[in-house]
C-alpha cells in the first residue's frame, strides 16, 4: 500500500517547519505521520460538501480597545530575557549568508 | 484539608497561612522525588507570600477566597520573573516578564503559588511522557502514568502538594490527568477564562481549567479565574461566574444524556470496568430524580481525526515563533537562517516536531482542502450534532478517559495508540462546551475512573450541580 505521506514529503515539511531531521528520523516520522493520516482518512468518507467550516468555538468579531497609551514593558524587560544582545538591540548572525 | 476550608480557617486567624504553606512543603519535600510534579518548587517565595497574607490578617484586612490556599500551576502559564518552560529545552530558563491574567487574578484572591507542574513538552501529549525533564508519575502508583497534558497538576493534587492546582485543556489535558489521577478537573466554556499569558497551542482550542479534590474547591477556584479580560480578544465579556449559589441544587428534573457514540455501546477500547462506572452513574443521577436517556452526537466519533488535523496545523503556526532570536535558549550557527533551524531542532522533542510537521503538511498547498478544510466543516457538524442533542438534554455525559491509567512507556512508541486516549474529550474542545471530569469509582486494577460530565456553552452551573451529586455517591475507593 501507497503511504499517505511519501518520505520527499516529510522532508520537504520539515524545511518548511525550520527543522533538520536525520536518515533514521525521517524515516521514523514518515510512518508515525502516515499512521495520523489514516486514520483522518475515516473523514474521507464524509459528504461535507453543504457543510460552513468553523475556525473557532464562536463567531469571532474584531475586537478593539480605546485609543489610549497602555502599559508596555520597557526595552531592558524585554532585552534581559534575550539570548544575544547589542547597543540595546537583538543581535543576530549575518541575515544574507556573509560574515 | 479542603482549599475551602484553609480559606475560611487562615481569613479567621484560626490558622496561619504559613503553616499551611508549611505543611505542603513537607509532603513535597517528602515524595516529590518519586512523583517528579513539579519543574520547579518555589518555597521560599511561597513561605514569603504566606507571611505578608498573615500579616494582612493581623492587621484586620479582608482577605480573597483563596486566601493562604496552595496552588500548582502548570508550566505553560506564564509567572513573571519566575521560569516558564512548558517542558520544553527551547524555553529553558526563560522568565517571563509578566503574569498570566490567570496568576494575578488568583494572587488577588489570595492564593499561594508553590511551584511550576510538568506537562507534555507544549501540552502536547495524554501522559506527561513527553516532557524534557522527565515523566510525572501517578501517585497513587509509581508505575503507571498521570495523564497529560497536564499531568503534573493532577499529580499534585492527588499526591497532596496543593489542594489547587491549574492546567490548560486543548483536547482533553485537564480531564484525562484528572480522571487517571482520581481528581476533579474542568475545562470551562472557550473564553470563559482568561488566555492571556497561557503559551499557545492550538489558539481556538486552548482553554485554562482547575484540579481540585472536591467539586465545590473546584468551582471556587473558577470562580477566581473566570471573567473578561480585554487582553484576551477571544475572552468572553461576562462577569466572572457564581457557581457557588446553585452548587447544592441536585439534578431533580434535569434531563440527562449518556452519548452513545463514546460509552462503552459505541465505541470501541472503553475499557469494561469503566463502562460499568458509567451505568453507575446513570443510576446515581436517575435516583437523584433526573430523566437519564441515550444521546446521539453521530459526528463525535470523527472529532478525534479532525483534532488532530486542527490542532497540529494551529500550532505549527503558533510554535514558529520559537526561533533562538528574540527570547529562550539558541544554538548560534552561521547564519540566522542556520541559527533558527538548529535552534529548533535541538530544542524541540519528538512529539512536538511530529505536530509541527503534520500541520504545515495539513496546511500546505494540495493538501490544505484534504486535511484542514474538510476538518473544519467536520467541526461544523460535531457544533450542529451537539445543538441537536442539548435540545432534548440539558447535560451530557460519557467516560472521561477510555482506560484508566496505563503503564510509563506502554504507548510512546505508538503516538496513534496515545492519540486515542482524548476520544472522549476531544468533541468538547471543537465544540467550544465547558466538561469536567469527577472521580467515581475505580477500575479493576484499583485505579480511578472518571466520568465526564459535558454542558452547553456558558452552562457551567448545571454541569457543577451534576458534579457535586455524582461526588456524593462516588465512594472513595482510592488509598
Amino acid at each position: 500500500m501507497v503511504q499517505r505521506i511519501s518520505r520527499e514529503e516529510v522532508a520537504h515539511v520539515a524545511r518548511l517547519a525550520q527543522l533538520a531531521l536525520s536518515e533514521d528520523e525521517l524515516d521514523a516520522f514518515t510512518s508515525q505521520l502516515a499512521a495520523v493520516l489514516d486514520h483522518a482518512a475515516d473523514l474521507e468518507a464524509l459528504n461535507v460538501d453543504d457543510v460552513e467550516p468553523s475556525t473557532h468555538p464562536f463567531p469571532l468579531k474584531n475586537v478593539l480597545r480605546g485609543d489610549e497609551p497602555g502599559e508596555g514593558f520597557e526595552v531592558e524587560e524585554v532585552l534581559e530575557v534575550a539570548p544575544k544582545v547589542e547597543e540595546r538591540q537583538f543581535r543576530v548572525p549575518p541575515i544574507l549568508g556573509e560574515s | 484539608m479542603e482549599a475551602t476550608e484553609i480559606a475560611e480557617k487562615v481569613s479567621s486567624g484560626e490558622v496561619s497561612a504559613r503553616s499551611v504553606v508549611e505543611h505542603h512543603i513537607e509532603t513535597i519535600n517528602k515524595i516529590e522525588s518519586d512523583v517528579n510534579a513539579f519543574n520547579l518548587v518555589t518555597a521560599e517565595q511561597a513561605l514569603i507570600d504566606a507571611d505578608e497574607i498573615d500579616s494582612k490578617i493581623a492587621s484586620g484586612e479582608t482577605l480573597g477566597p483563596l486566601a493562604g490556599v496552595p496552588i500548582s500551576i502548570k508550566d505553560n502559564l506564564c509567572t513573571r520573573g519566575v521560569e516558564t518552560t512548558c517542558s520544553s529545552k527551547i524555553l529553558e530558563g526563560w522568565k517571563p516578564p509578566y503574569n498570566a491574567t490567570v496568576i494575578e487574578k488568583l494572587k488577588e484572591a489570595g492564593a499561594v503559588v508553590m511551584g511550576k507542574t510538568n506537562l507534555d513538552e507544549f501540552a502536547m501529549g495524554s501522559s506527561t511522557e513527553n516532557s524534557a525533564f522527565g515523566p510525572t508519575r501517578n501517585p497513587h502508583n509509581l508505575e503507571l502514568v498521570p495523564g497529560g497534558s497536564s499531568g503534573g497538576s493532577a499529580a499534585a493534587v492527588a499526591a497532596g502538594f496543593s489542594p489547587l492546582a491549574l492546567g490548560s485543556d486543548t483536547g482533553g489535558s485537564i480531564r484525562q490527568p484528572a480522571a487517571l489521577c482520581g481528581v476533579v478537573g474542568v475545562k470551562p466554556t472557550y473564553g470563559r477564562v482568561s488566555r492571556y499569558g497561557l503559551v499557545a497551542f492550538a489558539s481556538s482550542l486552548d482553554q485554562v481549567g482547575p484540579f481540585a479534590n472536591t467539586v465545590s474547591d473546584a468551582a471556587l477556584t473558577l470562580e477566581v479565574i473566570s471573567g473578561h479580560d480585554p487582553r484576551d480578544s477571544t475572552s468572553i465579556p461576562e462577569k466572572p461566574l457564581n457557581i457557588s449559589e446553585v452548587l447544592n441544587q441536585g439534578v431533580d428534573g434535569m434531563r440527562i444524556g449518556v452519548i452513545e457514540e463514546l460509552s462503552g455501546k459505541g465505541l470501541e477500547g472503553i475499557s469494561p470496568d469503566v463502562s460499568s462506572r458509567v451505568e453507575e452513574a446513570i443510576k446515581v443521577f436517575s435516583n437523584a430524580g433526573a430523566i437519564v436517556e441515550s444521546a446521539s452526537v453521530p459526528a463525535s466519533i470523527y472529532g478525534l481525526s479532525a483534532y488532530y488535523v486542527i490542532a497540529p496545523a494551529e500550532a505549527s503556526s503558533n510554535l514558529a515563533r520559537y526561533d533562538g532570536i528574540r527570547f529562550g535558549p539558541r544554538t548560534e550557527a552561521a547564519t540566522t537562517a542556520e541559527t533558527m533551524t538548529a535552534t529548533r531542532t535541538k530544542g524541540f522533542g519528538d512529539e512536538v516536531k511530529r505536530r509541527i510537521m503534520l500541520g504545515t503538511y495539513a496546511l500546505s498547498a494540495g493538501y490544505y482542502d484534504a486535511y484542514y478544510g474538510k476538518s473544519q466543516r467536520v467541526r461544523t457538524l460535531i457544533m450542529n450534532d451537539f445543538a441537536k442533542a442539548y435540545e432534548k438534554f440539558d447535560i451530557l455525559i460519557s467516560p472521561t478517559a477510555p482506560t484508566t491509567a496505563f503503564p510509563l512507556g506502554d504507548k510512546t512508541a505508538d503516538p496513534m495508540q496515545m492519540y486515542l486516549q482524548d476520544v472522549c474529550t476531544i468533541p468538547s474542545n471543537l465544540a467550544g462546551h465547558p466538561a469536567m471530569s469527577v472521580p467515581f469509582g475505580v477500575g479493576e486494577d484499583g485505579m480511578p475512573v472518571g466520568i465526564q460530565i459535558l454542558a452547553p456553552a456558558m452552562a457551567e452551573r448545571e454541569m457543577f450541580q451534576a458534579a457535586k451529586v455524582l461526588e456524593s455517591e462516588s465512594g472513595k475507593g482510592i488509598e
